[in-house]
C-alpha cells in the first residue's frame, strides 16, 4: 500500500487533487460533435417516430457564449455525491450531464463473496432510505431459487414492513425535497415523523437503517409485543399530518409556481428511458407492481393506484404525498388481516433452529453452526424477480452456480435507470429548476452507484 | 490603569481557555452527507435530535466557511480526491469526524472500490462506530469532539503531530494526498 | 452447473411466451432455465430479436446487465448455444401484455462484443455503459461508451472474475499508519 500513497510536499504538482473525470464529463462545445450534442440533448428524442435533427439543437452558440459549470459531487441539493455537469446559457440549462460513481461500493462483487445468508446485510445497504424494499426484492429472488414457501405470517409481517419503509422514504423526500425549495419547515416535520417509524423499526429488528430484517424463508424476528398499538398510533399520526403538509406545500403559491408545469416528462418519453415508479405513474400511465404484477399479497389489500397527469414536478410530489396516505390504508389492513403463525419457513435448510434447542441438541448446535458459516447451497439457475420499492421497479437478477454463495448478484436500481431522465428535464429550464428536478427525480446515489 | 480605576468586579484567565471555550462552542460542520450515515447526520440535525443544542445546527454548505468535516458513509475511490478537496478547501482549525464504519475502517465492504479508513486521506479526530451510528452516537462523537477542543492546544497545528517510527528527514509535512492508483496526469 | 435450473415457484412469469412473428428464424427458446421465459439469440440475431419483441408489446427496457462465465463453460444452455465467457442479459417487461421476457446473448470470450440496443431503448444507455465499465463488453453503436462507475483511468474491468475482489487484510495493531 505504501507505494501508493504520494506525499504532496515531495510531489509539488500534487498539491493540487485532480478531480476531472476526463471523459466522463460533459464536453466543450467545439470538442463534441453534432451528433454527440444531439444524443447529450434528447437521446430519447430518438425513440419511435420523435426523430431529432442533431441540426437542430443550438449549434449556432459557440463555446464562448455558454458556460460549463460543476454541481457536486459535494453540493447540498444533489441528495449525496450526485455530480452534475451543466452547460448554461446565462441562467438557462442548454445541456447536463450527470457523472455518477462516487459512491460507487463494488456491492455486487462483494455480493459474491457472501454467503445467501449473509447477502442480505449487503444489499440493504443499497438503496439506505428504503433497505426493506432491497432486501425483500433479494430474499425473493433466492426464495424463488430455493422454492421455499414462506409462511403467512412472514409474508403479511413482510408488507407491513414494505409498506411503513414507503411512507419513511417518502417522507424523507418530502423534507429534502421542502429544503431544497427553501421550505426550511417541511424538512423539520418529515424528519419528525419519520422518526415514529424508525422507532418501530428499531424495536422490531434492532436497528433504524439497513435492517436485514427480511431474510430468505421470512423475516428476522416476529413483531414485538403490543406492535398493533404502534403501528396504529404511527398510522393515525401521518395521515392526520398528510393533511397538514397539504396545507404547508400545495396551497402555498411560491410551492406551487415551483412545481406547477416544470420540467414535464411524457409518457413515450419515460417508457423509452425506462423510467419506472412515481416518474413513470406522474405521466399517466397506470404501473405499479404492486397492483399490476403483485407479489406478496397485494392483490388481497385495498389500495389505489395514485397516477398523475402532465408529469411534472407537481404530479411527481402528488404522488408521493397520496402514497403516503395509500401506504397508511395498507398498513391498517395489514394490522387487520395479520395471521398467526410462523415468521419464518420452518425448513430446517434455510432455517436455523431456535435458540432454546441450541442448548439442548448438539445437532441443532452443529446445524446452527453450519448455516451461519457455510451457508445454504442454492440450486443452479437464474432468476429476476422484481418489486416496487418507493423509487420505482427494483429488480434483483440472481445467477446460482449451485454452491452457498450467488454467482452473481445483480441489482436493477430505479435510481440509476430514472436518473437518466434528468438531462431531458433539465434541459431549457433555469438553474433553480435544475434543482427541484434533481429532487423529484429522487436518485438515491447508494442505489445509483452500488 | 491601577487596579482601583475598575468600576466592575472581573476575573483572571487565559486567552487560551477563552479560544477554546469559543471554538468548542461553535464548530460549524460541513455538509458532506456521502451514504446512509448522512441520512442519520440530518436526522440529527432535525427536530428530533436538535444538535442547535450543542451550537452545531448550521452546517455550511461551502468548506471555506467550515470547521469541522463529518465524512458520513462509504468513501469510494472516485471520491477520494475529492473530498481531500474539500479537506483543503477548509480553513484552519479543523476538524474531522468519521461518521460510520466504512469511514472509518472500510466496514463490511472491504473490496476494490472503497477507501479503507477515510483516515488514509485525511487526518481523522473522533470515530463515530455503527452502521450506521445513530444520531446519539453522532452526538457523542461531537462532544468528544468538543472535549478535545476544549483541553487541546490552540496553536499546534496538525502538521507537527510527528508519528515517531518516521524518520524526521523522511517525513513531510502533509498527509498523504490519495490513494487512488495514478492520480497524477 | 447442473441442467434441471430452478423449480418453479409460485407467482412470477412461468408462461411461455412466443417468438414474436418478425423475430429473426433460428432464435432458441427455452422455457425450462429460468423463471421467466428466455431466448437466447446468437449476437447476430440480437438486435433483430429485440426489435421484434419491442414491436411486439415490450415497451420497456428493465434491466441489462452482464455476467461473466469463466468457471461455468458448462452451465445449463438449450441445445445449440455455444457457450461463451460474457453473456448479456437483457430483461424486457412489456407493460400492456404484463409480462416479461429475458433475452440473454453469448457476447464473446476474449473480446465480448455486441449490439447497442440504444436506438430501440434509450434508457438502456446508462446500463450498457455500466457493463462495459464493470465487464468490459463492447456495445457497437452506442454513442458515449465510456465508464461509468469507475474512476476514468482506472485499470481493469473490477466484475470479471479474474479481477481480484481487492481485499485489504485487517490488521488490528502494530500497523504503519500512513501518518
Amino acid at each position: 500500500m505504501s507505494d501508493l500513497h504520494v506525499r504532496s510536499a515531495a510531489r509539488p504538482e500534487l498539491l493540487t487533487v485532480e478531480t476531472s473525470e476526463g471523459a466522463q464529463g460533459l464536453q466543450r462545445r467545439d470538442l463534441t460533435t453534432k451528433s454527440e450534442l444531439g444524443r447529450e440533448l434528447g437521446a430519447v428524442l430518438r425513440a419511435n417516430g420523435l426523430t431529432l435533427d442533431p441540426n437542430d439543437v443550438d449549434v449556432e452558440r459557440s463555446d464562448d457564449e455558454t458556460m460549463i459549470i460543476n454541481m457536486g459531487p459535494a453540493h447540498p441539493s444533489t441528495h449525496g455525491v450526485l455530480r452534475l455537469m451543466l452547460e448554461l446559457d446565462g441562467e438557462f440549462v442548454l445541456r447536463a450531464k450527470p457523472v455518477i460513481g462516487y459512491l460507487h461500493t463494488g456491492m455486487e462483487k462483494t455480493g459474491e463473496v457472501l454467503s445467501y445468508v449473509q447477502g442480505g446485510t449487503n444489499v440493504t445497504r443499497m438503496d439506505y432510505l428504503s433497505p426493506v424494499a432491497n432486501e425483500l426484492s433479494y430474499s425473493m429472488a433466492v426464495e424463488k431459487l430455493l422454492a421455499v414457501e414462506v409462511p403467512e405470517r412472514a409474508i403479511w409481517i413482510r408488507m407491513l414492513m414494505a409498506e411503513l419503509n414507503r411512507i419513511s422514504s417518502h417522507l424523507v423526500w418530502m423534507a429534502t425535497n421542502g429544503m431544497d425549495l427553501g421550505a426550511t419547515s417541511m424538512m423539520i416535520y418529515g424528519f419528525r415523523e419519520r422518526e415514529l417509524i424508525l422507532a418501530f423499526f428499531e424495536k422490531t429488528a434492532g436497528l433504524r437503517l439497513n435492517l436485514n430484517y427480511v431474510r430468505p424463508g421470512g423475516v428476522a424476528a416476529d413483531l414485538p409485543d403490543g406492535w398493533e398499538d404502534d403501528v396504529v398510533v404511527i398510522c393515525d399520526t401521518i395521515y392526520e399530518r398528510s393533511f397538514e403538509y397539504d396545507e404547508l406545500l400545495t396551497g402555498q403559491p411560491i410551492f406551487r409556481q415551483r412545481m406547477e408545469g416544470v420540467a414535464p416528462l411524457s409518457a413515450e418519453e419515460a417508457l423509452a428511458l425506462g423510467v419506472t415508479g412515481p416518474l413513470l405513474r406522474s405521466t399517466g400511465v397506470p404501473w405499479d407492481l404492486r397492483r399490476t404484477m403483485p407479489y406478496l399479497r397485494y392483490d388481497e389489500v385495498d389500495f389505489d393506484v395514485i397516477v398523475g397527469t402532465y408529469g411534472d414536478n407537481f404530479d411527481r410530489y402528488a404522488i408521493r404525498l397520496n402514497e403516503i396516505r395509500e401506504s397508511v390504508r395498507i398498513v391498517r389492513q395489514c394490522v387487520e388481516k395479520m395471521p398467526r403463525g410462523d415468521y419464518r419457513s420452518q425448513d430446517p435448510k434455510v432455517t436455523p433452529p431456535p435458540r432454546a434447542r441450541i442448548g439442548e441438541s448438539m445437532e441443532a448446535l452443529i446445524h446452527h453452526f453450519k448455516l451461519f458459516t457455510e451457508g445454504f447451497a442454492v440450486p443452479a439457475g437464474e432468476v429476476y424477480s422484481a418489486i416496487e420499492s418507493p423509487r420505482g421497479e427494483l429488480g434483483c437478477y440472481l445467477v446460482s452456480d449451485g454452491g452457498a454463495k450467488p454467482y452473481r448478484l445483480h441489482v436493477r436500481a430505479p435510481s440509476f435507470v430514472n436518473l437518466q431522465a434528468v438531462p431531458l428535464l433539465m434541459r431549457g429550464g433555469s438553474v433553480s429548476d435544475a434543482i427541484t428536478v434533481i429532487s423529484t427525480v429522487d436518485p438515491i446515489m447508494g442505489e445509483v452507484d452500488r | 490603569m491601577a487596579l482601583e480605576d475598575l468600576q466592575h468586579n472581573f476575573l483572571t484567565g487565559q486567552v487560551e481557555d477563552l479560544v477554546r471555550w469559543a471554538r468548542r462552542a461553535s464548530v460549524w460542520p460541513a455538509t458532506f452527507g456521502l451514504a446512509c450515515c448522512a441520512i442519520e447526520m440530518m436526522a440529527a440535525g432535525a427536530a428530533d435530535y436538535d444538535l442547535a443544542r450543542f451550537g452545531m445546527e448550521v452546517f455550511r454548505n461551502s468548506p471555506r466557511q467550515a470547521d469541522l468535516m463529518i465524512v458520513a458513509g462509504r468513501v469510494s475511490q472516485k471520491m477520494a480526491p475529492v473530498l481531500r478537496q474539500v479537506y483543503d478547501q477548509m480553513m484552519e482549525p479543523k476538524w474531522v469526524i468519521s461518521m460510520g464504519v466504512c469511514a472509518s475502517s472500510g466496514g463490511m465492504f472491504n473490496n476494490y472500490a472503497i477507501v479503507q479508513g477515510v483516515d488514509q486521506i485525511v487526518p481523522v479526530d473522533v470515530y463515530a462506530p455503527g452502521c450506521p451510528p445513530s444520531p446519539e452516537t453522532l452526538m457523542h462523537a461531537i462532544l468528544t469532539l468538543h472535549e478535545q477542543i476544549r483541553t487541546g492546544e490552540i496553536l499546534r497545528r496538525r502538521e507537527e503531530h510527528r508519528p515517531t517510527h518516521i524518520q524526521p528527514d523522511s517525513w513531510t509535512p502533509e498527509v498523504p494526498v490519495a490513494v487512488r492508483v495514478g492520480t497524477p496526469k | 452447473m447442473d441442467a434441471g435450473g430452478p423449480r418453479r415457484s409460485k407467482g412470477g412469469n412461468a408462461e411461455v411466451i412466443p417468438l414474436p412473428p418478425s423475430a429473426p428464424p433460428g432464435v432458441l427458446t427455452s422455457d425450462a432455465l429460468a423463471s421467466d421465459a428466455g431466448f437466447f439469440p446468437t449476437p447476430d440475431q440480437y438486435l433483430a430479436l429485440v426489435r421484434a419483441l419491442k414491436d411486439d408489446g415490450f415497451e420497456l427496457c428493465a434491466d441489462l446487465c452482464g455476467v461473466d462465465y469463466l468457471e461455468h463453460f458448462d452451465r445449463a444452455l438449450p441445445e445449440g448455444v455455444t457457450p461463451t465467457r460474457f453473456e448479456v442479459v437483457v430483461n424486457l417487461l412489456s407493460l400492456s401484455k404484463r409480462v416479461r421476457v429475458r433475452v440473454r446473448v453469448q457476447a464473446g470470450t476474449k473480446e465480448p462484443r455486441v449490439d447497442s440496443l440504444f436506438d430501440l431503448y434509450p434508457g438502456s444507455e446508462a446500463m450498457e455503459r455500466e457493463a462495459f465499465d464493470l465487464f468490459g463488453i463492447l456495445f457497437d453503436g452506442h454513442p458515449d461508451l465510456t465508464r461509468i462507475l469507475m474512476p476514468e483511468e482506472w485499470e481493469g474491468h473490477p466484475l470479471r472474475k479474474d479481477y481480484a475482489v481487492g481485499r485489504v487484510p485487517v490488521q488490528f495493531k502494530e500497523a504503519p499508519g500512513p501518518r
